[in-house]
């Protein structure tokens, strides 16, 4: 318990120091991400400009909006290279993940390639399958040191109309109309199709885990 | 599974928090951000703040207290009252609300929910309707209540869903500040015919009454004041009460 106490500080000391970036692009919301960074500690930067990203510990790719103007955004402004080029670990999250991947239904956009995997619009089964899917919803199988400490069922904030379905690099999947990729991994590049920065305290312990790869 | 949600409402006035009963009698309830953030450590599943000022100084004050809410606060918050145009809209969402909830402005120009879903995307869309049941049906009202129009609830809720809304936030004037449970019939009915979710707000005055609210008006989320601002029902026991009741929520 003693010990426990001191190593809090400790990290949140550690955290005070790091180098934190966030991707300044065309989506909305991206503050959301900024409050939530603060509120562990961590004062980012919010930057379009390549070394800063390059150099930075972590590098976060939020936000909401439309696909092919995002990606419209990125490619006038040669962020598509840099993002798809980083070394350091990033996490991209809703429209960020989806940008991440190949293509999206969403404006029948090419993306940025880094996830093997396409992003499809969801198809209403029935009448209680409302589309966006928007709300509280639970991560199962959540498997990588993104969700370190993590128990099955633990609810996350989703607000969304496209998904990925489960693939490769698949590393928690929620069910709604059918199972899809909550969260993605492979290398140094993670992503959640939730918001961790609107997921209360389950949010926090995974940006958390995060910045502490 | 989706969860169903729980939703405290905070009306604030000039930076206070107030709760009207039958929208008169206002009592204060304390500061809005403090309020706020002790909601989501109990298990809020979101957060409604709705500007009840009239005045200039007043709505500086509600932008101020939406940036601290974004700040502080780490679920998603609706913020309403006093948004008429596109603008508004855009001050709310950059001062760091998730959701923005217009009322009476949607009943006067329907076009600003299409501007709004165009602009910032349904999701961010809340249409928030006071209706009152009457010998014509359904009347939907202006101005917190007191202006009676020629719509009726579910002609309006079904246009607002055509345009773009993201949600239906359907408050019963006869239930609302009553204590006797949620208008579960229209609330059902609104849940038949629309595509979109719907909020119930009006009438909570005990655990069970969420419990109908969910399993009788197939409510997507229920939200409540008075009887989480004084106490009355905690939000983590009315959650394990939902929980024994087969209601999926999140814990």
């Amino acid at each position: 318990m003693y010990s426990a106490r001191l190593f809090v500080p400790l990290q949140a000391e550690k955290r005070k120091k790091m180098n934190v970036a966030v991707v300044k692009y065309n989506a909305g919301n991206i503050y959301s991400v900024i409050h939530a960074l603060q509120r562990l500690g961590v004062n980012p930067i919010l930057t379009d400009d390549p070394e800063q990203l390059q150099k930075a510990d972590k590098v976060l790719f939020p936000g909401q909006g439309e696909a092919s103007n995002a990606m419209r955004y990125l490619r006038e402004h040669g962020l598509d290279k840099v993002i798809t080029d980083l070394k350091n670990p990033i996490l991209g999250i809703c429209i960020g993940q989806q940008l991440m991947c190949r293509h999206s239904e969403e404006g029948d956009t090419d993306c940025l390639g880094i996830f093997d995997a396409d992003v499809l619009r969801f198809q209403p089964q029935k009448h209680e399958d409302k589309v966006p899917h928007m709300g509280w919803n639970q991560l199962e199988r959540p498997s990588s040191e993104l969700f370190k400490g993590f128990s099955e069922g633990e609810f996350v904030y989703f607000v969304h109309s496209f998904y990925v379905p489960i693939c490769a690099h698949t590393i928690a999947t929620t069910d709604y109309i059918q199972p899809f990729s909550a969260a993605l991994h492979k290398d140094n590049f993670y992503a959640t199709q939730f918001h961790p920065e609107k997921s209360g305290s389950v949010g926090e312990r995974i940006i958390k885990n995060f910045l502490e790869l | 599974m989706l969860a169903k949600r729980i939703i405290p409402c905070l009306d604030v006035k000039d930076g206070q928090t107030v709760k009207g009963t039958n929208f008169v009698n206002l009592r204060q309830a304390g500061d809005p951000v403090e309020l706020g953030r002790a909601y989501s450590e109990q298990g809020a599943d979101e957060l409604v703040f709705l500007d009840i000022t009239a005045s200039h100084e007043g709505r500086k004050t509600f932008t101020d207290m939406v940036q601290r809410v974004a700040a502080e606060v780490s679920i998603p918050f609706t913020v309403g009252g006093g948004i008429s145009e596109l603008r508004d809209v855009e001050k709310m969402l950059s001062a760091g609300a998730d959701k923005v909830s217009i009322n009476s402005a949607a009943i006067r120009n329907p076009h600003l929910i299409d501007e709004i879903a165009y602009n910032f995307g349904s999701q961010v869309c809340v249409v928030a309707i006071d209706a009152r049941l009457d010998e014509n049906g359904w009347t939907c009202y202006l101005n917190g209540g007191r202006i009676p129009t020629e719509r009726n609830l579910f002609d309006w809720a079904k246009e607002a869903n055509q345009r773009g809304a993201g949600e239906i936030l359907f408050t019963s004037m006869n239930h609302d500040g009553v204590k006797a449970g949620f208008a579960n019939e229209a609330l059902a009915r609104l849940a038949e015919e629309l595509s979109i979710p719907v909020i119930a707000s009006g009438g909570a005055g005990c655990m069970e009454h969420f419990r109908d609210a969910f399993a009788i008006g197939h409510a997507d989320a229920a939200l409540a004041a008075s009887v989480f601002h004084f106490g009355e029902i905690g939000i983590p026991e009315l959650k394990e009460y939902l929980r024994a009741e087969k209601i999926n929520v999140r814990l």
